[in-house]
Parts: C-alpha cells; sequence; structure tokens
C-alpha cells in the first residue's frame, strides 16, 4: 500500500478518522502487519495521556457487576494475526478445490428438482434443457467459478464467486457489520480500462448471499465502497475491499 | 539455582502498566472463563483511569457514567480477545474506552455537551483528588516530561484528536494547519511519544 495509508495509523490509534477513513484503514490493516505493529505501539502510548484518575460512583460498579450477569464473554480468536494472510489464502485454495464438489451438489440438486418440471407452475423450467437453478447456484455451479476471500480485521469474512462464462459473481458475507447508520454497501465491477460500473447495493444484512447485478464478463476486479443511502453512480471514495478477479 | 519467588512470576507489564497493581492481564484471562470475582478486582484496580478518560473526553458526569458502564460491560464480553502480545492489558481497556467516549461525542445527542458540562464539570470536582494524585504523580510526571519533547502543533493536534474527539480533519481546521497534515503531527507526535516513554515498539 501507500505511504497515504500507512499515515493514518497515528490519527486511527487515537479515533481521529471518519467511519468512511476507518473503514478503509481496517481494510489496508487486514493486510499490513507494519501497519498493526505500528498502531499497537502507538496505542499504547496514546494510552498514558489519560493519567488523571476519577473514581464512578458506588451504583455503577454495582451496575456493571450486575449487568455481566446476562453477557456470555466471546470466544478467543482463534487465528494469529501474523498468519491470517496464509490461513486466508489456504481457506480460498480450500474453497476453490470445493467448487467442484459445489458442481456435483448442484447435479443432485438439479436432479432433486428435476422432477419438477412436469408441475404446471414450473413455466420457467424448460424440458430438455433441465431446470433453472437460482442466479447464484448458476454462478457457483460453472465450470470456470472462481472465489476470493477477504478477512476484516473485526472477523468479517466476504468472499466473490465469479463466472466469466456466465459473466456474473455474487458476493457471500459472513458476520459482516452494516454499513454505518445513513449509508450503504455498493459493489462495482472494475472494467479493464479501469472504470467503475455499478453492481448493485449490498442489502444490510450481516450474512448473505448476494448475486451482483451488471455484467462482469470482463471485468477485472469487484470493490465495495461505503456510500450514501441510495448509493451513488460512481465511487465516492476508495473500495473498503477489493477483490481482483482472474 | 533459587526458587523463583511467587513475587516474580507476573513478568512486569510494560510503560501504562508499570504501576504496582493486580496483573491486569491474567485477570482478563479469568474473566473470560466467567470468572467474575477476577473481574470485580479488574474493575476496582482500573475503574477510575478509565473513568477519567471517559469524563475528560465526556464532560458531562451523568453520560460519562453511561459510557464507563458500557465499557466494562464490553471489556467483559472481549476479555477472551484480548492478546498480550500486542500490548498492555491497560492499553486495551483505554482503546475501548476512548472509542466508545468518542463515539458517545460524535453523537448527534451530546452535540451541546462540550460547552455547559464542561463548566460544570470543572467547578465541582466531587471526588478525591489529592490521593489519585499522589498516586499518579509519578507517571503523570514522566508523561508531562516526555510531552516535552514533542513540538506544540504536535501536541496540540494530539490533545484535540484524544481529548476532543475531533477527527484530523477537525483538528487541522481548528489549528489552521493544510488539510491533510495534522494526521502526520498526530502520528509524528505519537512515534516520539512511544520511543521517549519507551513503550511499544
Amino acid at each position: 500500500m501507500t505511504d497515504q495509508d500507512h499515515a493514518l495509523s497515528g490519527a486511527y490509534a487515537v479515533d481521529a478518522l471518519d467511519d468512511l477513513e476507518r473503514a478503509r484503514f481496517e481494510a489496508h490493516l487486514s493486510n499490513c502487519p507494519d501497519c498493526r505493529d505500528e498502531v499497537d505501539g502507538l496505542r499504547e502510548a496514546s494510552a498514558l495521556l489519560g493519567i488523571d484518575a476519577v473514581e464512578p460512583s458506588p451504583a455503577l460498579r454495582a451496575a456493571v457487576l450486575a449487568g455481566i450477569k446476562d453477557i456470555r464473554p466471546l470466544p478467543p480468536i482463534l487465528e494469529e494475526p501474523e498468519v491470517r494472510d496464509e490461513l486466508a489464502e489456504r481457506r480460498t485454495r480450500r474453497l476453490l478445490s470445493r467448487v467442484p464438489l459445489l458442481v456435483a451438489a448442484a447435479v443432485v440438486l438439479l436432479l432433486a428438482v428435476g422432477t419438477a418440471w412436469v408441475r404446471p407452475w414450473s413455466e420457467e423450467t424448460t424440458p430438455g434443457q433441465g431446470p433453472q437453478l437460482s442466479p447464484a447456484e448458476q454462478i457457483i455451479a460453472a465450470a470456470d467459478a472462481t472465489s476470493v476471500e477477504k478477512h476484516f480485521p473485526d472477523g468479517a469474512v466476504a468472499t466473490i464467486v465469479h463466472s466469466r462464462s456466465l459473466g456474473r459473481a455474487l458476493i457471500k458475507t459472513e458476520d459482516m457489520p452494516p454499513a454505518p447508520a445513513g449509508k450503504v454497501y455498493e459493489l462495482w465491477f472494475q472494467t479493464p480500462a479501469g472504470e467503475m460500473v455499478r453492481a448493485g447495493l449490498m442489502p444490510p444484512l450481516r450474512d448473505q448471499t448476494f448475486p451482483l447485478e451488471g455484467d462482469g464478463s470482463r471485468a477485472v476486479g469487484v470493490g465495495i465502497t461505503v456510500e450514501p443511502a441510495g448509493g451513488s453512480d460512481q465511487p465516492s471514495a476508495e473500495p473498503i475491499a477489493y477483490f481482483p478477479l482472474t | 539455582m533459587q526458587p523463583v519467588p511467587d513475587a516474580a512470576a507476573g513478568a512486569p507489564l510494560a510503560g501504562a502498566a508499570a504501576a504496582a497493581g493486580p496483573d491486569l492481564g491474567g485477570l482478563l484471562k479469568l474473566s473470560a472463563r466467567g470468572d467474575t470475582v477476577a473481574f470485580s478486582q479488574l474493575y476496582d484496580a482500573t475503574a477510575s483511569r478509565i473513568h477519567g478518560l471517559v469524563v475528560r473526553v465526556v464532560r458531562d458526569r451523568a453520560q460519562a457514567e453511561e459510557v464507563t458502564q458500557e465499557v466494562f460491560l464490553e471489556v467483559w464480553r472481549q476479555s477472551g480477545r484480548f492478546d498480550p502480545e500486542r500490548g498492555s492489558a491497560l492499553s486495551w481497556l483505554m482503546t475501548i474506552a476512548h472509542r466508545k467516549a468518542v463515539d458517545r461525542v460524535r453523537s448527534a445527542e451530546a452535540a451541546s455537551r462540550r460547552d455547559v458540562a464542561y463548566e460544570q464539570h470543572n467547578q465541582v470536582p466531587d471526588h478525591d483528588v489529592t490521593a489519585e494524585a499522589a498516586h499518579a504523580s509519578l507517571e503523570a510526571r514522566r508523561v508531562r516530561a516526555a510531552l516535552t519533547h514533542l513540538t506544540t502543533v504536535q501536541r496540540e493536534a494530539i490533545e484535540l484528536a484524544y481529548f476532543g474527539g475531533y477527527t484530523h480533519t477537525e483538528v487541522a481546521a481548528l489549528l489552521d494547519l493544510p488539510v491533510g497534515t495534522a494526521k502526520t503531527r498526530i502520528r509524528d507526535g505519537l512515534i516520539r511519544l512511544r520511543d521517549t516513554i519507551g513503550v511499544g515498539r
């Protein structure tokens, strides 16, 4: 990444970034161990600034100790941050190697619904060509399907599955926090010329599989930006995540 | 070989946590397993420090108490996520507290706190300043000495960001700095502070 990204480490350590900058910098942090180390050290330094002690009321102590009874501590994160990128790569390879299995699964699905074409309400089923799969199923089942996975520092995972022959892609998110209030996540296909073309607004769900809109047959990458509600015609900021397509 | 005395078992914590006291990292670890007694010890050891930071940022006493409560509930929830490889337990706690305090002052309903509440706070100190001041004085002297190594602009930029809760863009405007330079001042100042006091890496 550029010096521009590194330069935000101090402002990030003291929470002096706005929401968009923070999302972008955290995306950068997930790929930059140097910046992670620097942020840790600068937080250590900034923590020293708060040296004035103020005793909270005794009622607060009672409220806290009563409050924790209803809260289950989260499990530890089992991944080492230093090897996360390697793990992510391995996971991507694993997912890639699973694509043929997904094809097999799709075939099973196809057989399962294959009998449905005789039903009067399945007009969309064309005998002889097999039943229609959902757009997402078609993308996953495509022979040339590839996937790119991205891990965010807060544990969220986003995966793009892309089929060049179909010209389609989908995004699958796991535990992805919603965009800041009044904002949406917007998806973009990047053209070989470097242009970003709208590919839809992600529904505000933490876990979802969402087929991108538009033609991705020539796309060289997929980006996610944070945009005002309703989306934008052009990205208004650098992507918080970018997925290069092969 | 002499047997290692118990007192030496807990490795001294760097910088922020250097003041003698319980092993905060150990208490966090026990908290993650659901040990409420360990958590109450953690609270007693750190509440005044955490609350001091929250009050400084939020200023309004009632809101500050709400934020400090949120902070400790979050600390309990996240206790298993503390990673001693990445820094001291106190720094981890202060990071959570600072983020929550800044979120509060940036939210709309707190828009008016900067004027009224600050006056109230400064006129009515309702806690025992003397004892805490004595306790904190040694560390405070070190930090103040380290701050003198910063340029005026670095110090002002860090204080506006850290205690004022302003973004680096707002800090630039407040200090009449060219757009984009406040973030550099903040970073340079923090690096110098880190290296002068000898914390972090």
